[in-house]
């Protein structure tokens, strides 16, 4: 038998397109099918109101720290300049620096307040992120992929609100008590409040808001902003509220009634 | 061909040191695949044993964008039965013990992974 040079070519050349389509079908005839919790909680835009009046912090109240902490396998690190933290206390002069005026009574000035991601409408940290480890959702959550983070920091070095940390160590042999569900992260990535994405997932709200109303407290509010009729929403309506550093245009949605 | 004896010598002594970490393992009774420890309490993995263990990875990779970058957290399965995507909750809530599941078949494929670096924070079994 003998073959033309172009009839040759013409089966080379199917034979090399089929054999790059085998993949091609493959990938797609294993599309993964995956859809949301029937009870995943949907919000066009999530946010935090602290009731600092409510806040029990002066009586050395910990109990949103330590359902974060605990929950989320945040490890308690022995080397204070290796801290990692979702929520934390802070200074009130720290919090809001431009709030301070001469005349400020030093219990205010030295008021512990609670700070934690304000996952911003305009986050420095996903602007300079070079992986998109970091991302905004579409409803406002400021999201952590820990599988991508390369641990460059630049969103430390970008947050004007500190409100990363980076693992200097092995984070596993200084966690706290038992462990749970939650994955643990590794040396060399950075992580943050997620205003508990994997509770909203299916269904449950944030565990520092669980645990302060548990006490009875109730400082924290978690809802919906962009529900004109949400409880959060009414609390914004009702009172006048702060935010940290809004000059720097970052649009924080965690907000203090003062 | 001249010099026959010592081409096929050579080519011999070249052949047995190519080969010589298959003889290694043979010798040492790791020629097989490992022995995987099977969970006690389920008969059937979320998909066929020939699916999972050819595309685990796959799947798990799809699992990841999912859940973490989608917020989505059901999977449906070939069957149409409904799984929580959870590596540490589904996958390793039947296979207890990675030591002698999955690292145990890592370690013999020589394929370095560390998913439960991270995944398994609960000590279980």
């Amino acid at each position: 038998m003998t073959m033309r040079r172009r009839s040759f070519l013409r089966i080379a050349g199917l034979g090399l397109a089929g054999a790059c389509g085998v993949p091609v079908a493959r990938a797609l005839s294993g599309a993964v099918r995956t859809e949301p919790a029937p009870t995943a909680l949907a919000g066009k835009r999530w946010a935090m109101v602290v009731d600092e009046r409510k806040c029990l912090t002066k009586e050395g109240c910990r109990a949103c720290i330590q359902a974060c902490h605990r929950g989320h396998n945040v490890p308690a690190m022995r080397d204070p300049r290796h801290e990692v933290k979702w929520i934390w206390k802070e200074r009130f002069d720290d919090v809001f620096p431009d709030q301070v005026t001469p005349y400020l009574a030093a219990e205010v000035k030295e008021r512990a307040t609670m700070v934690l991601c304000n996952h911003c409408d305009n986050p420095p940290c996903v602007r300079v992120c070079p992986t998109q480890a970091t991302w905004k959702r579409p409803d406002g959550i400021v999201m952590m992929d820990e599988h991508r983070c390369i641990g460059c920091r630049y969103c430390i070095t970008g947050c004007p609100y500190g409100a990363r940390s980076f693992n200097f160590e092995d984070p596993r042999p200084s966690l706290v008590g038992e462990p749970t569900d939650y994955p643990g992260r590794s040396k060399g990535v950075v992580e943050k409040c997620t205003f508990c994405s994997e509770r909203l997932a299916v269904g449950k709200r944030p565990l520092c808001v669980e645990a302060c109303e548990a006490i009875g407290c109730g400082a924290l509010a978690f809802g919906d902003v962009g529900d004109p009729g949400s409880a959060v929403r009414a609390l914004l309506r009702d009172h006048t509220v702060a935010r940290r550093k809004p000059q720097l245009g970052t649009s924080p949605h965690v907000f203090y009634i003062l | 061909m001249h010099d026959a004896g010592k081409v096929l010598l050579g080519l011999g002594v070249f052949a047995a040191l190519v080969t010589a970490p298959i003889w290694y393992a043979v010798g040492r009774g790791k020629g097989g695949p490992p022995e995987l420890e099977k969970p006690r309490d389920a008969k059937q993995c979320i998909e066929p044993t020939s699916t999972m263990r050819a595309r685990h990875m796959e799947l798990l990779d799809a699992w990841r964008d999912a859940v973490v970058r989608r917020g989505e957290k059901v999977y449906v399965a070939g069957d149409g039965k409904h799984h929580d995507m959870s590596l540490t909750g589904t996958c390793l809530g039947c296979h207890t013990d990675p030591k002698k599941f999955c690292i145990r078949c890592h370690e013999y494929a020589g394929v370095e992974a560390f998913c439960w670096d991270c995944h398994q924070q609960r000590k279980r079994g």
